[in-house]
């Protein structure tokens, strides 16, 4: 049972990373592709009717966290207090961005959302790769299951360490680097002439970026927490989630390299799931590892809520999982090809 | 500790009063939408159309407000009551996870339908989605009045070894007794505040004489809707509200009411100022045993007063608990009145013309928002001492790990940032009605 929700947060999880993925990833670029008023207002349409139901997965996912995991949804919120609070700012910033730059047509009020807009999106991703970066480092658990972890200390790897150290700081440009890309291939594919080919190139570029940094940050998970492996070991099962993520990796560079945008972008959100999968299998059934005593670690088994709730829940859950991705299907195919700015706003 | 409980629940009343201010007029609005829209479509009358649309603009604003300040009302159960969330995640963490799964995924993803697809969708495909809307805002509704009914009126839960409580009766959390009038009460509070809204901008029209088609519109349908709304809001619902507080919450009855004295055929107080020394109401006028009528349709009930309840469950801030409902009280009376006479005014086709009539709707619209927000003063004020009634105290509920420093960090940041978008909102609304509905689409 707790398994089944485990996987089922994962899975809600990876679903945010990869749908609100290509649009903060649209916001990372959206100052480097476009300059032109007309370019910048194609990059928000093309995101434009589809952010908000993606950012829907987040709500959604801390929802589930709450109604599975009530403990560890108490205890990671709160003891992630300040960066927690910053990210719903950020994320607050970064939505009015969208939703107010288009109603005044005005040069300076356009400029400064789109650089609220653009800077919230790179914070957000790089907040987003810390946030996993300390789940797979630990944190300073007490013996209640409770922590509280200042922005930063030293920034190296102690026991009393902060948000950002170099690990977690190495983590978000991971995901600053993986979500450019993954925002430039859906922009490349969205639009057209210009904005188009700045996509294109900055996806390559930012290729390379990924894939060195991702070499480095295994690296370094190898010295922060070399029981990662141990998962893998006693189930092989977990080296596909591993053949993804690099045949997703491949597939970036190979599909830019033949300039297929669908494929490219269907490669980097590969990359991004198959990431997300293998982190979660290494971790299981551990979800928040304590950096003082072992014992102290927060696992599915000791943060789940009563068992006739989480039955309960399955019931629901499928329909309303069902339901949402039937609702997506659609969107996404409504509003499939390419952004025309002629079309009816409203 | 003691700071932190303070700084705690000041942000958390802050936060959430902020947020309401939003979705009631989501909730009511696409009420309207839905009605214009069906109108539009019977009339075959175009105006309507172009009010539906004028509307929906109006509408983003005031979702994507909602939205932003909606995320962090979820995640603040977490991050300054953590002890609350570990407590009663079991039973409420249903309801919430459901409301994202069923409203806000409904909502989000046809809301972007009915605002960039229109013309792809067609006139009876454009109505679809709008109905999609409002089902999925309702929803939310329902779901987070259902936890907050809970909070209020625990059913359906048994506490395990650990002492948390987990959900043993799904049926009887969705069917809980509170939450029934509650939901109707609510609901109907939001749609006051649309009918105000939309007949305010109606009278701005006629008043400053441009788009007047569009204000004659705006008012018949705002005050029409407005008055049956204003009176279910009283009667049922907000009785039926009152009577089950006397029946779950008496001591919160009799502090709503500043009742201090156990009495048979208990007095309405009408106005006057509680007085928590001398424990009496000051300067009251009030009406002889109308209280126990209202609670119990008889005229010599007996009420439970304050002083049969141990003075550490009387909530802890009596007069501002007072206040906020006869406020909101209050201003229901006076709705009923506003709406009443408009719909009178406007069967006998009088209404158009009267100013002096119109100049009061116009004037009226913030009031709504202050019925609604004190309304849920009142039901969160009164529910003190408890965060959950009867099992949880409120100062139990809060995270052991966040400073009171840090909390008012974060407080001072909500703070700014609210200042920052109810300016912009206020802003961009007030610039949108100002162009008008006839304004055609731009890009
Ligand atoms: C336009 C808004 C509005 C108006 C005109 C009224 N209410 Fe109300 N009331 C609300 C909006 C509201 C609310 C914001 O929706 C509340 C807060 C919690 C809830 O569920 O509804 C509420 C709560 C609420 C409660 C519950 C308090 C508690 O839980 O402790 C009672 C007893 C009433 N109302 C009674 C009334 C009566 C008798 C009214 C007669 C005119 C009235 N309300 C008008
Ligand atoms: C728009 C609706 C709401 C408003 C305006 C509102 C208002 C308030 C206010 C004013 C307080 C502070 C009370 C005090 O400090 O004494 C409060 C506290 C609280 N409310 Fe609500 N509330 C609303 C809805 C909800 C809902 C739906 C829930 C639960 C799902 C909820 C849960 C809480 C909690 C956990 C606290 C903190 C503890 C406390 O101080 O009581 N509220 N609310
Ligand atoms: C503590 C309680 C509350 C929490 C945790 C909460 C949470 C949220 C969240 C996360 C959103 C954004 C959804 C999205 O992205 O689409 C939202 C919006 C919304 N909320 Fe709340 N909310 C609370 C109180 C309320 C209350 C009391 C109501 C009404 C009865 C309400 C009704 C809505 C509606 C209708 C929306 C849609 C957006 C909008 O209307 O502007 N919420 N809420």
């Amino acid at each position: 049972m707790e398994t089944f929700w485990f996987i089922a947060l994962t899975f809600m999880l990876i679903m945010y990373v990869v749908l609100d993925g290509f649009d903060l990833g649209a916001g990372i670029i959206h100052l480097i592709a476009a300059k032109s008023d007309e370019d910048r207002r194609t990059i928000l349409k093309s995101i434009g009717p589809v952010w908000d139901g993606n950012e829907v997965w987040l709500i959604a996912a801390g929802g589930l966290l709450y109604f599975a995991f009530p403990k560890l949804y108490a205890s990671s919120f709160s003891g992630f207090y300040l960066p927690l609070i910053m990210v719903l700012w950020l994320l607050m910033l970064r939505g009015i961005g969208i939703e107010l730059r288009g109603h005044i047509d005005n040069k300076m009020w356009k400029s400064f959302w789109d650089v609220v807009f653009s800077g919230a999106s790179i914070l957000l991703a790089i907040f987003l790769g810390a946030a996993l970066g300390n789940v797979v480092r630990g944190v300073p658990l007490n013996a209640e299951g409770y922590f509280f972890e200042p922005l930063w200390t030293t920034f190296t790897v102690v026991p009393q360490s902060g948000i950002l150290d170099w690990f977690t700081v190495l983590m978000g440009l991971v995901a600053l680097f993986t979500l450019t890309v993954h925002g430039a291939n859906y922009v490349a594919l969205k639009t057209e002439n210009k904005v188009q080919e700045k996509a294109q190139t900055i996806s390559k570029n930012a290729a390379w970026l990924v894939i060195l940094t991702s070499v480095l940050a295994l690296i370094a998970t190898n010295l922060v927490r070399p029981q990662i492996w141990v998962n893998y070991s006693s189930n092989p099962l977990g080296f596909l989630f591993i053949f993804v993520a690099l045949s997703g990796a491949v597939g970036i560079i190979y599909f830019r390299v033949k300039v297929n945008d669908l494929l490219a972008f269907l490669s980097s959100a590969a990359f991004i799931a198959a990431m997300g999968a293998a982190t979660a299998f290494a971790l299981y059934p551990i979800v928040l590892p304590a950096s003082t005593d072992p014992n102290f670690s927060l696992t599915i088994y000791n943060t789940a809520a009563g068992e006739y709730g989480l039955k309960i829940g399955l019931v629901w859950w499928t329909i309303g999982i069902t339901l949402a991705i039937g609702y997506f299907s659609f969107l996404f195919y409504f509003f499939r090809g390419k952004v025309n700015l002629k079309t009816e706003e409203y | 500790m003691e700071d932190a409980l303070i700084i705690d629940r000041l942000q958390f009343a802050f936060t959430i009063m902020f947020h309401y201010l939003f979705p009631q007029l989501t909730m009511g609005l696409s009420l309207i939408i839905v009605v214009l829209k069906i109108i539009a479509l019977k009339t075959g009358n175009d105006l309507y159309n172009q009010s539906a649309r004028f509307w929906a603009k109006i509408f983003a604003v005031n979702f994507a407000m909602g939205v932003v300040t909606g995320i962090p009302m979820e995640f603040q159960f977490g991050t300054n009551w953590a002890k609350f969330s570990v407590f009663a995640g079991g039973v409420i963490g249903q309801t919430l996870a459901m409301e994202g799964l069923f409203a806000f995924f409904l909502e989000s993803s046809f809301l972007g339908l009915f605002l960039f697809g229109e013309k792809r969708l067609g006139q009876i495909g454009h109505l679809i989605s709008a109905i999609l809307v409002f089902t999925g805002s309702w929803l939310s509704g329902f779901f987070i009045i259902v936890t907050n009914a809970w909070m209020q009126h625990p059913v359906g839960f048994t506490t395990d070894a650990s002492g948390v409580v987990q959900l043993a009766s799904f049926w009887e959390l969705l069917t809980n007794p509170w939450a029934g009038w509650q939901y109707a009460h609510n609901m109907l509070g939001s749609v006051v505040t649309a009918s105000f809204v939309v007949s305010a901008v109606g009278a701005f029209y006629l008043l400053s004489k441009k788009g007047e088609d569009y204000g004659r519109i705006f008012l018949k349908v705002g005050v029409m809707v407005g008055l049956v709304a204003s009176i279910l809001v009283a009667f049922p619902t907000g009785d039926k509200q009152g009577q089950n507080v006397a029946k779950y919450q008496p001591v919160t009855l009799a502090a709503m009411e500043g009742l201090f004295e156990t009495k048979d055929g208990a007095e309405l107080v009408l106005i006057g100022q509680p007085d928590m020394a001398k424990l009496k109401i000051d300067n009251p006028i009030h009406i002889p045993h109308l209280l126990s009528f209202l609670t119990y349709y008889r005229w010599k009930a007996e009420v439970k007063g304050l002083d049969a309840f141990p003075r550490e469950d009387w909530p802890d801030n009596i007069p501002l608990l007072y206040y906020s409902y006869h406020i909101m009280v209050g201003l229901g009376t006076i709705f009923i009145a506003i709406m009443a006479v408009a719909v009178f005014l406007l069967w006998r086709k009088q209404l158009f013309s009267a100013n002096w009539l119109l100049w009061i709707i116009m004037l009226s619209f913030p009031f709504p928002y202050l019925a609604n927000t004190t309304g849920w003063m009142t039901a969160e004020l009164g529910r003190q001492p408890w965060l959950v009634y009867g099992l949880l105290r409120t100062a139990d509920g809060i995270s052991p790990t966040v400073s009171a420093g840090n909390a008012l960090f974060t407080l001072l940041g909500f703070m700014g940032m609210y200042t920052l978008l109810g300016l912009l909102f206020l802003f961009l609304v007030f610039r949108e009605i100002n162009h008008g509905p006839s304004r055609t689409v731009s890009t």
